[in-house]
């Protein structure tokens, strides 16, 4: 047994600390698969009263094939559309049995959250169960194959927004989660990235303490279908905050607070530049994303009252 | 033992059922004609008179997906919906089958958009009869209470784990006050155990549960899962004598035969119609027709010999569908010629299509049923699907 739930929150977890007890393994995810080290290094934090629940999406398909379970702990597959509902069920579950000292978390790709998921997130949310809701965002959908979803950023090459003479890649701009999620007055929010494993564990663990629904939006490359080399995840990861076009964030009580703060932006055409999915990209189409950029952070400055 | 009269609504037999066998987790969404009995739940549970965790999600897909969670974790799940409500959740009905979660709902059944309609016909759970559900169909709202209760020991049997579908005919029965026997709480906790799952998720022991798997096992889980519901023909019975026994009402588990036993002219139906039939085949009996009715209640699993038996020495069968699968026949008469043809029997069947949307079926109506099984039962020629009391768009 290890110690209860509120004491193992209260103790830092970090590289030193971190268990080397194993919830999520003997998976199938590709080689460098940020998503799958998000869900492993969760669980590292959560520790063994955890119940994770997974859509559709990579993490369940590579996770779940009978006979060969990943996870050490109780976990299930849920519809694409159910994460926060069937979480919720666990929730009330919970509660009926007298269990308070149990985690209950979901772990769901951008397209299961931002797109088919959303009203039962937003129904999670409004009713404040406790729950902790992790988005694993690669940007895609990628189990089918690399299709767009609502976070597929502008430009991306997509297998449905494909890059050729008379397309330029995803047209629309990536829906902002964590605005609507904080819009809803959440118990807590964060986003965070896992090229920043120390700010992801902080999350998780802040996300573990509190009273209510805790919503973190990890961006998670995935090498498959970014077009990266396997040994990049962390690295591109990194980058995507260091040009500015991810921030790490945190959302309590109505404040808005950033964990991390450039003071510069790295070249934007490098981050892009890096990646198969954005080798089409002309100068005025980066100049946009730049612009973007600009005007996000702009808006942070002026609505966050943070900096 | 000691019952209570009451003067309730059909949903609220419903509610009074679920509440008897004391869910712990209960998921609601709204629609008509289901609304009561989720109205009632809620009023029990802010009374304190049912312990239950009562959320209120954000629709009928996130119900049945609570409901899973729930039951994954051991919990009794009870939850309601009808029409198109029940379509949306379409898909969490062949998960919750699938996954073996022993969840009962009511469906209030109501006809399905377009044309928009809140009255009611059977396309909504027909439609769905393949989703791998239990389905009862309940003429009254005695019924409709001692079902929910049923239906918990019928799913919750370990040779069954299958979620069971209560169905309600709208308006006609969820919302027609009778008075109503109601069992004292002790005598349902004597027939209904609490849930005790052997599987669910355990922190000693975690389990992964809802899994994907491949070809070479997928087949084995739908045969174990065919299995479950075949076992639920003995344990329907089982659980009905049981349940006669406690409160000296058996309902004759997957279906009930009235007055067949020399019936040459035989009509099958489905839920509350069955009480008209009733009144009919009384009338024309006594004017010496040999007449009788075969009340379906379980349309899975499909009382298949049951039928046969009696329809052994008919010289014609009508069955009356409440739905239709456009461009062929009726779903209950596809069923009972199956379980005929399978029999080796062939008499001459009639597919009555009547009351879609909630259209009244009249007594009249019944009788030119019986009619037309006559004229085909002295083989003059006969239409295979008509539509009965099809109002002014007829010539007739
Ligand atoms: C209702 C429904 N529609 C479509 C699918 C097919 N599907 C399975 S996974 C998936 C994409 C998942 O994408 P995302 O949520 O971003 O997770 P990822 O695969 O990237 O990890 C889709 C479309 C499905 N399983 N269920
Ligand atoms: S396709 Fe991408 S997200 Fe999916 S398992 Fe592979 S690396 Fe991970």
């Amino acid at each position: 047994m290890t110690e209860p739930v509120s004491k193992a929150a209260a103790k830092p977890v970090n590289a030193r600390t971190l268990t080397e007890q194993e919830f999520f393994f003997g998976h199938k995810a590709c080689a460098g698969c940020g998503g799958a080290l998000a869900v492993r290094l969760a669980l590292k934090v959560l520790g063994e009263r955890t119940y994770a629940v997974l859509p559709a999406g990579c993490m369940s398909a590579v996770g779940f094939i009978y006979p060969q379970m990943a996870f050490g702990i109780n976990a299930m597959i849920s519809t694409f559309a159910g994460t926060a509902s069937m979480l919720s069920g666990m929730a009330a579950a919970a509660r009926a049995q007298g269990l308070n000292d149990v985690h209950l978390i979901g772990f769901a790709g951008d397209g299961g959250t931002a797109d088919i998921g959303i009203q039962a997130l937003s129904g999670a949310i409004d009713r404040n169960e406790k729950i902790i809701y992790v988005c694993y965002d690669n940007e895609a959908y990628m189990n089918t194959g690399t299709q767009k979803s609502g976070l597929t950023p502008f430009g991306a090459h997509t297998t449905t927004t494909p890059a050729g003479a008379m397309s330029r890649g995803a047209g629309n701009r990536k829906k902002n989660m964590f605005d609507i999620v904080t819009a809803h007055g959440i118990t807590y929010a964060a986003t965070t990235s896992i090229g920043h494993i120390q700010d992801f564990l902080n999350k998780i663990q802040r996300a573990a303490a509190v009273e209510g629904t805790a919503y973190i939006h990890v961006l998670a490359p995935c090498p498959t279908g970014w077009g990266i080399a396997t040994d990049q995840t962390l690295a591109i990861a990194r980058e995507a905050v260091d040009c500015g076009l991810w921030v790490l964030a945190e959302y309590e009580k109505g404040r808005y607070a950033l964990t991390k703060t450039p003071q510069q932006f790295t070249p934007i055409s490098d981050y892009l530049k890096k990646q198969g999915r954005f080798r089409h990209l002309l100068e005025k189409e980066v100049e946009e994303v730049e612009r973007e950029r600009d005007e996000r952070w702009s808006y942070i400055r002026r609505h966050w009252n943070c900096l | 033992m000691a019952q209570v009269k009451q003067f309730v609504s059909g949903n609220e037999a419903v509610a009074i059922g679920a509440r008897l066998a004391c869910p712990q987790v209960i998921t609601a969404y709204p629609i008509t004609p289901q609304t009561v009995a989720m109205e009632r739940l809620s009023e029990m549970v802010g009374e304190g008179t049912l312990q239950a965790q009562f959320i209120l999600v954000e629709s009928e897909h996130s119900a049945l997906s609570a409901a899973m969670g729930a039951s994954a974790f051991g919990s009794r799940t009870f939850t309601a919906t009808s029409s198109q409500g029940l379509l949306y959740m379409a898909e969490c009905l062949h998960y919750a089958s699938g996954g073996r979660f022993p969840i009962v709902m009511m469906n209030a059944n109501r006809s399905v958009a377009l044309p928009w309609s809140i009255y009611g016909d059977h396309r909504d759970s027909l439609s769905l009869l393949d989703s791998g559900w239990l389905q009862v169909y309940v003429e009254d709202a005695q019924e409709a209470l001692d079902m929910i209760l049923q239906a918990y020991a019928i799913a919750e049997n370990e040779q069954v784990l299958t979620p069971v579908m209560v169905n309600l005919d709208g308006f006609t029965v969820t919302h027609t006050y009778e008075p109503i026997r109601v069992p004292s709480q002790a005598a349902v906790d004597a027939f209904l155990p609490s849930f005790a799952p052997a599987i669910k998720m355990d922190l000693a022991k975690p389990l992964n549960m809802g899994f994907s798997s491949t070809p070479a096992d997928n087949m084995a889980f739908k045969y174990q899962q065919h299995q479950g519901a075949e076992a639920a023909r003995c344990v329907i019975d089982q659980v009905d004598r049981s349940f006669g026994e406690h409160f000296g009402r058996p309902y004759g588990g997957l279906m009930e035969a009235y007055r067949c036993d020399d019936a040459e002219l035989i009509l099958i139906t489905l839920g509350s119609v069955s009480g008209t039939a009733r009144r009919v085949v009384d009338a024309l009996r006594e004017q010496g027709e040999k007449v009788g009715l075969v009340k379906i209640r379980f349309m899975r699993p499909f009382p298949r010999e049951e039928i046969a038996a009696v329809a052994r020495n008919a010289r014609a069968v009508g069955i009356l569908d409440r739905d239709i699968s456009f461009g062929y026949e009726g779903a209950v008469y596809t069923n009972v010629n199956s379980a005929l043809a399978g029999n080796g029997q062939v008499p001459p069947t009639l597919n009555f299509i009547a009351g879609l949307g909630g259209r009244d079926i009249r007594k009249e109506d019944i009788e030119t049923m019986f009619l037309r099984l006559a004229s085909a039962a002295d083989g003059r020629p006969f239409q295979r699907v008509e539509f009965i009391h099809l109002g002014v768009m007829t010539d007739d």
